[in-house]
Order: C-alpha cells, then structure tokens, then sequence
C-alpha cells in the first residue's frame, strides 16, 4: 500500500541530478538546461504527490528509514528520512511551487545567458528543501536548513554585477546566519539533554509532549525553544531579523516567489511546527512566539503600506504573513500555521510571479511610474486580483479561510492579539488595494507605452494554475470543515468556529479594500492627506521605521570598527613580526654575502670567531 | 712552574694570531705565523719539562717543529717574492683571487 512513501528519499534526488546535470553541462545546452530542471522538479511534485496521496489513507502510519552514518559506539548518528502527513503537505507545496516556477523561469529569465546556471542553483535550492523536510532528526534537518541558507545566497546575487544585489546577498546570509547561530545551540542544548542524545523527531516528540516532561526541566526547555525560535527569527524573516527579506527583492523576480513562498521562508515555520512539541511544553516560548509574531504581522503590514517598489511591498507582506503563521504557532494552532503556510504559499508565489510579469513588461518596479495596465495584460491582471483578494482575506479565496482560522483562535486564546491580527489584517487589504489600483488602473504613467504587452503563454499558465489553487486550496480546512487539522495532528476534526472572528476578518478586509479604493481609485480621499497630515508618520513607514539605519550605527559601525581594529592589529603586529624576520634573514645574508671577499684574513678571523663561539659554548654548559 | 710558561704561550700565540689575521703586510703576517708555532714549541717544552709525565718526547718533537717552520719559512718567503714579482705588491689586500 505504501511502496511510495518507502521511496519518499528518492523525491529530493531528481532537483539533485538536475542539478548535477546542469553543471556538469555548462552554460551551453541552453534549451537542454530549461528542461532538465523543469523534468527533475515535475518528478518530484509527481512524486509528491503520489506520497501525499497515499498519506490520505487515514490508517497510514508515520514511516521512517534511513541508515547508520557515524558510529561512535557511545552514539550513532543516522542519517534517514520520515513520511508524515505534515511533511508529505510540505513536499507537495515546494515541489508544486519549485515546478511552476521553473516552468515561469522558462519565460522570464529567456534572454539571461547564464540561465542553465540558475536553473541549477534553483533545483539545488528545491533539493535542500526537499532534504529539510524529509529528514528524520535535528542534525540532518540543520544540514540541509545551512544548504537552503546557500542556495538563497547564490540566488539573491544571481545578478552579481549590480553592487545592490551583492550586498542584498551578504545581508541575507549573515543575517539568517545570525538565526542559524541559535538553532546551532539549540541543538547542541537539545543533544545534550535528550535521553540518550536522540536527535530524531519522533524521540523530540515521545520526550516533550504530555507525560513525560520530567525528562528535561522547565527551564531547559524554554531555552531550547527559544534557541530553535531564533533560527525560525532569521529564516521566516521575523523582526528583529526581517531586514534581509525586502533587501533580497534584488533577486531575480520568480526567486523571490520560491524564496517567499515555498523554500527558504517556509524552513522557519515548518521548523517551528516540526520542533512543535517543545514550544508546546514550555509557555513562556509559546508567549514569546506568539507575541513576536503578532508584532512582526503588524510592523510589517504598517511598513508596506508606504513603500514604492512593487516587489518591497510583496516582501514586507510576506513578513507580515509570516507574523500571522508565527503568531498562530505561539497561540498553539499549529493547524492554523501551517494551514496559512500553504495557501500563503499559492497566492504569495501567484502575485510573485504576477509582479514578475508586470516587470518583464515595464521594466520598473517603481509602481509610481506604472498604471493602467489592466487593459493591456489581461491575465497578469485577473491573476493578481485573485492573489490580491486572497492575501486580502476575502471569501471565498484561500487566503480567507487560513487568516480566519487563526482568528478565531486567537480571539478563543488571547484577544489582544486578535486585535493585533485584526488591524495587520486591514492594512493588508489596504496596501494591496493600493498596489491594485496604483498599478492596474487609472492612466499610464509609463515612458514607452507601445511595448507593454501581456507576457508568453509559458509565463501565464503557471498564473493561471497558481490563481485556481489559491482559489481552491482554502477549501481544505474552513469553518465548517476540520479536515487539515485532524489530517495534521491524527486528532480528531477539530472545528474552531467563530461567527465573530469571521464577520470581523470579512469587515476589516472588505473596509480596507474600500479605504484603498477611495484613496486610489476613485480618489475621493486625497493620496497625500494622511501623509501630509503626519509627514513624520509617513517618513517613518517610507524608511521603513528606519531599521537598517539602526542596525548600521548599533551594528554594522562597531563591528566595521572592530574589523579595522583586527586588521590593524593582524597588519603591524603579526604582520610586523613575520616581515621582521624576513628582514633579519636578509640583512644576516647581505652581511655573510659581504664577508665572502676572497681574502684569507676575513676567512681566517671568520673560524677564530666560530671557534670561539664553540669553546665558549662547551665552557658556559659547564656553569650552566 | 707550568702556569706561567703556559700563559706565556698563550700570550705569544695571541700576539701571533692577531698579527696573522690583522697585517696588511705579508712578511709581517709569515713572522706572526712563526710566533704562533713558537708559541706551541713553548707549550710543548713545558708539558715535558713539568707536565704530569715528564718525557724528553716533548722536546724532539719541539725539535721537529723547528725543523719544519724552517722549511715552512723558507716555502713561504719564496711564495711571496714569486708574487711580488708577479704583482708588484706585498699587500695582502691586494689579493682575493678566492673570491674568483
């Protein structure tokens, strides 16, 4: 019945020999490369599926396997993967979103000559996630999370003659390298203290959920939570790391739509409901979680409210949806975070790739210098509408029924945080409004307008396929229907519904979009009114709350300075002492060189000398 | 006895030594060599005179070395009139042919 779960290890292996391939190809094999990297994805998702579908059984039982890698007879580190139904729903999000973007890439990265590189780091990029989550235990799984940290960095610097794009690319890996650090102790706390050092999940489960929590006292498990937290703050974009997620739009445009919807983001949230057993036994974390995700949720959406570039306001949204999941995760829905982590998934790559394809046409990403392109690319517009409306949380779209539901929680478990969500919840549907209208309606603002056309059909199915599933995917799990949950957890369908969480979710969506209608569509309120009337609110939002200035002057400027410090110190006293001795060796040779004259005396004076440095050699060891 | 002779020596094998390695002239520095060998013929008279074992050995052999610097003198005097013919000099500056 399950011969396909029992070869899930091989799904991660199809992006790899993708990936083999197209290096060892090299840059020539143009077509070649686009089609291998879209084969080895399509395996994948296929096999993904097969898994997933399989999982359905409800009598299939969770399946690991693997094989032993370091024998150190005290311990033995194995190396394996597991099939659970959480990881099997992860499987097909990366696989489907990895596949649909590589057949996009197809399109948009047609003229880049060094394309069959990219659709290498892509299927390297989907391979470490692939790897992340099937692993088995903690080790394997900071393996591949490291990989993932990599790839994002080839990625953001694809483009690495822009200095921008260097730089996005360094910020991205040492700020989540930041995160790693955590995770790294965590673990290392985990192994510790677990019975029998196991780092394998299904030990992690046994030993911290009920009935067992004397193996490892309170505080060790608050602090292991909190340490696994900060690698989830790194690579979910948490505040205070978030800085490096709208830095990486420089990215080409359908990696940030892999980036933010299936892979790198994803690898904190995923990490926090793989781990969710310890946030769970301790609720210090689960506070601390959850708050720092309803403040992420909002600071966010605040920020995307008054940014300019097209793609910043997606990656600030992003942030702000990964709020939502975090905060979720913190209030104890791991249904709810997970259940956001996958329609978030649709519509985030959907008006990624959408936002790709208005680029690819205009060739701005101010939207400022865009507008009224609703009339000329038809499908990228109906697409992104569908995404915007889901992101929005409006029924019926997926993006509703997952906000709703962690809503409802929220206002069951905290309702200062479900106020919280409520007002992210607002803005979300404001600044999308706005891009809507900003970009999609009124007149062109463009210089050459005659050239803006819809994009190529290889560019648009995969729009067309993204807006069906974030239609459909919410469908899953609604009001009414516990299915995701008690697939998820193996509870029992669980129904959180709250006819007041979603009056209040349907309200706030619909009063921002009318809100971002009147500002820019119809143009009853003035733009600029807000921001005239409080222009340091607006400066503030702009420079987005000027948290990069912060992090230069409290971060970047002393460690620059301790650098300079270092250097000098490696420079003039290492350095000193290395050149000082090199200048001993060659003054002595000068010196031995002048000595070699040819004249008898000098030689003769010369073994005087040595004779006397032996006898007083002999003479001082006896006094010695 | 033997300490003073001894020091004696020593003295006259350093006066020796110096005027070897520090002469400009080579007349000066083959009569330093003979103060030197002089200096040992000392020693060797001493050490058979009030050494720990008297023997008369270490006179012949003072005898011997007397023999030989003769000849030695004599080798070495012509050398340098062959090279003062040859080069016009007696200054042991003059020559580095090793160094060639």
């Amino acid at each position: 019945m399950d011969q396909f779960t029992q070869t899930a290890w091989l799904i991660p292996l199809f992006p790899f020999a993708a990936f083999l391939l197209l290096t060892a190809l090299g840059r020539s094999y143009r077509r070649a490369g686009v089609l291998i990297g879209s084969i080895g994805s399509l395996a994948a998702l296929v096999m993904s599926l097969l898994v997933f579908f399989e999982r359905l059984d409800p009598d299939a039982v969770d399946y690991s396997d693997g094989f032993k890698w370091i024998d150190l007879g005290v311990y033995v580190l194995r190396i394996g993967f597991e099939v659970t139904n959480l990881n099997a729903l992860m499987l097909v999000i990366v696989t489907a979103v990895s596949f649909l973007v590589n057949v996009y890439s197809a399109g948009y990265m047609k003229k880049d000559e060094r394309i069959t590189v990219f659709y290498g780091y892509v299927a390297l990029f989907t391979f470490a996630m692939l790897g992340l989550v099937l692993s088995d235990n903690m080790l394997v799984f900071y393996i591949f999370w490291e990989l993932v940290g990599v790839c994002s960095f080839l990625l953001v610097g694809f483009w690495y003659a822009k200095p921008a794009a260097r730089a996005a690319a360094k910020k991205a890996f040492i700020v989540t390298r930041i995160g790693d650090a955590g995770l790294l102790l965590g673990v290392i706390v985990l192994f510790w203290y677990m019975p029998g050092h196991a780092l394998d999940f299904s030990s992690i489960h046994n030993v911290f959920s009920e009935g067992q929590t004397g193996a490892i006292t309170m505080s060790i498990t608050t602090s292991i939570a909190l340490l696994l937290f900060m690698g989830v703050i790194g690579k979910s974009g948490q505040f205070p790391l978030h800085v490096w997620l709208p830095d990486a739009m420089e990215g080409p445009t359908p990696i940030s739509a892999l980036i933010h919807a299936a892979t790198m983001v994803a690898a904190g949230v995923f990490l926090l409901a793989r781990t969710f057993d310890i946030f769970e036994a301790s609720a210090a974390a689960m506070h601390t979680v959850a708050y720092l995700g309803g403040f992420t949720a909002i600071f966010a959406a605040t920020v995307a409210l008054a940014q300019n570039d097209i793609k910043r306001i997606l990656a600030y949204s992003t942030i702000s949806q990964l709020g939502y999941m975090v905060m979720a995760m913190g209030l104890g829905s791991m249904t709810g975070g997970i259940f956001h982590l996958f329609t978030h998934a649709f519509f985030k790559a959907l008006l990624f790739l959408a936002a790709g394809s208005i680029i690819h046409a205009v060739h701005t990403q101010n939207i400022q210098e865009m507008g009224g392109l609703g009339s000329k690319m038809r499908i990228t517009t109906w697409t992104f509408a569908i995404g915007a409306l889901s992101l929005s949380g409006i029924p019926p779209f997926s993006g509703f029924w997952s906000k709703d539901l962690i809503l409802a929680f929220a206002l069951d478990e905290n309702p200062f945080l479900f106020v919280i969500g409520l007002v992210a919840a607002f803005c979300t549907a404001l600044y999308m409004s706005r891009l809507f209208f900003i970009v999609f309606m009124g007149k062109s603002r463009l210089q050459q307008q005659a050239q803006v056309r819809e994009s190529s059909k290889v560019m648009t199915i995969p729009l067309i396929v993204l807006a069906v599933l974030s239609v459909g995917a919410g469908f899953v799990e609604t009001p009414w229907n516990g299915w995701l949950g008690g697939w998820l957890t193996g509870g029992g369908e669980e129904v959180h519904a709250s006819a007041a969480a979603i009056v209040a979710s349907i309200a706030v969506g619909v009063l921002g979009i009318y809100v971002g209608w009147l500002m820019f569509g119809k143009g009853s309120i003035e733009r600029g009114a807000a921001a005239a009337r409080m222009p340091w609110l607006a400066n503030l939002l702009e420079r987005q709350y000027y948290m990069n200035e912060f992090y230069n002057l409290m971060i970047v400027k002393p460690v620059r300075g301790l650098g300079k410090g270092l250097y000098a110190f490696d420079e003039y006293v290492i350095g000193g002492a290395v050149r000082l001795i090199g200048f001993t060796s060659v003054a002595g040779g000068r010196v031995l060189t002048r000595m070699n004259n040819g004249q008898a005396q000098v030689y003769g004076l010369t073994a005087v000398i040595g004779l006397l440095v032996i006898i007083a050699a002999i003479v001082g060891r006896r006094f010695w | 006895m033997l300490p003073s002779y001894l020091t004696m020596a020593a003295i006259l094998f350093c006066i020796g030594l110096y005027g070897a390695l520090v002469k400009r002239n080579a007349v000066i520095v083959l009569l330093s060599i003979e103060l030197m060998l002089n200096a040992v013929n000392l020693n060797l008279v001493a050490f058979s005179k009030y050494g720990v074992v008297p023997s008369l050995t270490g006179q012949v052999f003072a005898l011997f070395t007397i023999t030989v610097a003769a000849a030695e003198a004599a080798v070495g005097v012509a050398v340098l009139i062959a090279l003062f013919r040859a080069r016009g000099t007696v200054n042991l500056d003059e020559f580095d042919e090793m160094r060639r």
